[in-house]
């Protein structure tokens, strides 16, 4: 393997902070870490504004941006522009400081986010060994943000999607975690670094992947669904419904602090969805052996637009759901499935230590998993009753 | 490093703060947020003496402080349910003004 | 005395007074929640990584929305009348300073200051959660029923009452 390009970033960090003078290398160093991140990701951010809404633009038959440089592929920076230059309008009867504070007590968080996620073989920026509650820690004080700024803006259509908002991230944060609790068990450890070490290797060319089990199919599957609800994603973008309550809380805002909320909500899915590649996706592994050669970073990178493309095609084809039957799936369904799939991980570990054969520990955890899955689906199937579905003439 | 002391004494401040807030203040979430200061600030105290005591690895403090925010949220849960049990009785949050054993 | 501590001191006991002495509730729970904050950062200053996070997991995260959500369902956002000064207030204020004269009184008199331990202590969360599952499973065990308990009491006492 070439460790030369695997290792590119690390060796250029260690070159150049050895270059500096002793006494500001410590500060280099942590420069060098933080100033990539907060370059990289807001860069991804404004691609995928435009990759979205031309991808959205396609499902819905029509051509999306094309007008600002290639392909309209710049579109991002005229956006940009736009939002700096605009007039920052601050209702009168705001709460002028709270209404000023919200979009930064949502960004900087997020941006803290960043700095627990292994990017690539030694390429993390903090090592912290209670990584994933850090993780969830910083996640769920977003909430107060999205909080102040629908009760500063003194409206009733953000409070209203404030409160929506909170309710949700609320709810979701339990099968999130729960979810994400299973592989903390099967690892024995916090740290984001031992978690992605303990999927690496292959079983005849195949990787230990979490999402190749059958907790970790389940809880990966959990994790998207609920991230996608932490992230106010469409199909659970209530807080946001245009239709509804025009954008939820941050209708009064205007501007680059508009611009603000927007990233910060990008940059929170990016970050679940790091974390989720992390936890199941095998951080920055190869999927099979004989692609070992490619950096690992790449890897990481390649996941993450995968993840993105996935929420972009998502967010085209499902329609948003209704707030009661948002609640009812977290706490009837994912909730209670977070719990089983729980236990399916500690079974899944002892038939492992009794060395079971592998084909049986399949069978029974796969069996354990669906049997509650077809019957709570089942149970919601029959209460929802019969979709019918009228048309215009 | 600052030392036992001024974490001592920061964590005294900050209890007089809650005691203050608590007695004074008439609204029940008021007073719940100064017991909820209160608490902290005896959370701080277990964390500090634990730091500068003799044998930190038998993380006694550390257990008392996990155990003691767990106990804080199932007490904050309680007691804004009843205060919003309270207020849908009496209309009001104002504790002096609830007065009545018998609705 | 480190700068961070002096830092992080000043700013819990300006949002902590700001907190227990502002007239708009939602404005106590947001100067609360640097309160809050910044004990997590003494946390972590003091080598407890996993206290400090779940301090911000549960208290920012958790007890902030509830206190919040509270203040809203029952219409304490609106502005109180402006606070009366009753001889209950200066009573309630003298109580606190003679507490904290107390404990001062006792802190200065009797804790020398003490040598901090040569290395910070090894608090890795496996540490935690052998010390957890072993020494204090029974605590553990209890509080799992209380949250619970806690839970569905909360649930109920908080329900719609039945017309009758």
């Amino acid at each position: 393997m070439d460790d030369s390009l695997d290792q590119i970033f690390v060796t250029l960090k260690h070159t150049v902070v050895g270059l500096c003078p002793e006494c500001i290398q410590p500060l280099v160093s942590i420069l060098l870490s933080i100033v990539p991140l907060v370059a990289v990701f807001p860069l991804i951010f404004a691609l995928t504004t435009v990759v979205e809404r031309k991808g959205l633009g396609r499902i819905q038959n029509r051509l999306g941006p094309n007008r600002v440089g290639p392909f309209g592929f710049l579109q991002f920076a005229a956006d940009g522009i736009k939002s700096l230059i605009k007039e920052d309008i601050v209702p009168r009867a705001a709460d002028k400081l709270v209404h000023f504070l919200a979009p930064i007590s949502l960004v900087v968080p997020v941006l803290l986010l960043y700095s627990v996620l292994p990017y690539g073989r030694n390429m993390v920026p903090i090592d912290l060994d209670a990584g994933v509650l850090f993780f969830f820690a910083l996640g769920a004080s977003t909430e107060l943000s999205l909080f102040m700024a629908g009760w500063s803006s003194r409206n009733k259509y953000s409070l209203l999607g404030a409160m929506r908002s909170i309710a949700q991230m609320v709810s979701y944060e339990m099968p999130l975690v729960l979810s994400s609790l299973s592989v903390v068990m099967i690892v024995g450890s916090l740290s984001l670094p031992k978690i992605v070490e303990a999927q690496m290797g292959h079983t005849a060319g195949i990787t230990h992947w979490f999402v190749f089990t059958p907790w970790g199919l389940a809880g990966f599957l959990l994790f998207l669904v609920a991230s996608l609800a932490e992230a106010n994603r469409s199909p659970f973008d209530l807080p946001e419904a245009e239709s509804e309550i025009i954008a939820g809380y941050f209708v009064e805002y205007s501007g680059f602090k508009f611009a603000l909320f927007f990233l910060g909500e990008y940059l929170g899915l990016f970050a679940m969805a790091g974390l989720g590649i992390t936890l199941f996706l095998g951080g920055w592994t190869a999927p099979l052996a004989c692609l070992d050669f490619v950096p690992s970073w790449a890897w990481f990178f390649l996941k993450l637009f995968a993840m993105i493309a996935l929420f972009i095609w998502i967010r085209g084809t499902v329609p948003r759901l209704r707030a009661d039957q948002l609640m009812g799936l977290a706490w009837k369904f994912m909730l209670p499935m977070a719990l089983i799939n729980l236990l399916v991980a500690g079974l899944w570990h002892f038939m492992r230590v009794a060395e079971w054969p592998f084909g049986v520990r399949w069978v029974v955890c796969g069996f354990i998993l669906i049997v509650p899955y077809a019957v709570f689906s089942w149970v919601f199937a029959a209460k929802v009753g019969k979709r019918t579905y009228r048309y215009a003439n | 490093m600052s030392s036992l002391p001024h974490y001592l004494l920061l964590s005294a401040m900050l209890f007089a703060i809650g005691l203050a807030g608590t007695l004074t203040r008439r609204n029940a979430i008021m007073m719940l947020i100064g017991i909820e200061l209160m608490l902290n600030a005896a959370n701080l105290n277990f964390i500090a003496f634990w730091r500068f005591s003799e044998h930190p690895e038998a993380l006694t403090g550390v257990m008392f402080v996990i155990f003691s925010i767990g106990i804080a949220a199932a007490e904050a849960a309680v007691g804004l349910a009843l205060i919003i049990a309270i207020y849908r009785h009496y209309k009001t949050t104002n504790l002096d003004e609830v007065r009545g054993l018998k609705g | 005395m480190t700068p961070s501590f002096t830092i992080l001191a000043f700013l819990i006991l300006a949002s902590a007074l700001a907190a227990m002495s502002l007239r708009n509730l939602v404005h106590c729970a947001l100067c609360l929640v640097v309160t809050f904050a910044g004990i997590a950062g003494l946390f972590l200053q003091l080598n407890a990584e996993f206290v400090g996070f779940a301090q911000i997991l549960v208290y920012v995260g958790a007890v902030m929305i509830l206190i919040v959500f509270a203040i809203l369902l029952t219409r304490g956002a609106e502005p109180a009348a402006p606070a009366a000064f009753t001889h209950s207030t200066w009573i309630g204020v003298a109580l606190a300073v003679v507490a904290f004269l107390t404990i001062a009184g006792a802190v200065v008199t009797s804790v020398g200051p003490t040598p901090l331990a040569a290395a910070a202590p090894d608090v890795s969360v496996r540490a935690i959660g052998v010390k957890l599952m072993h020494d204090h499973v029974l605590p553990l065990e209890a509080i799992g029923l209380l949250l619970t308990a806690a839970m569905i009491g909360a649930v109920i006492v908080a329900m719609e009452e039945k017309r009758k």
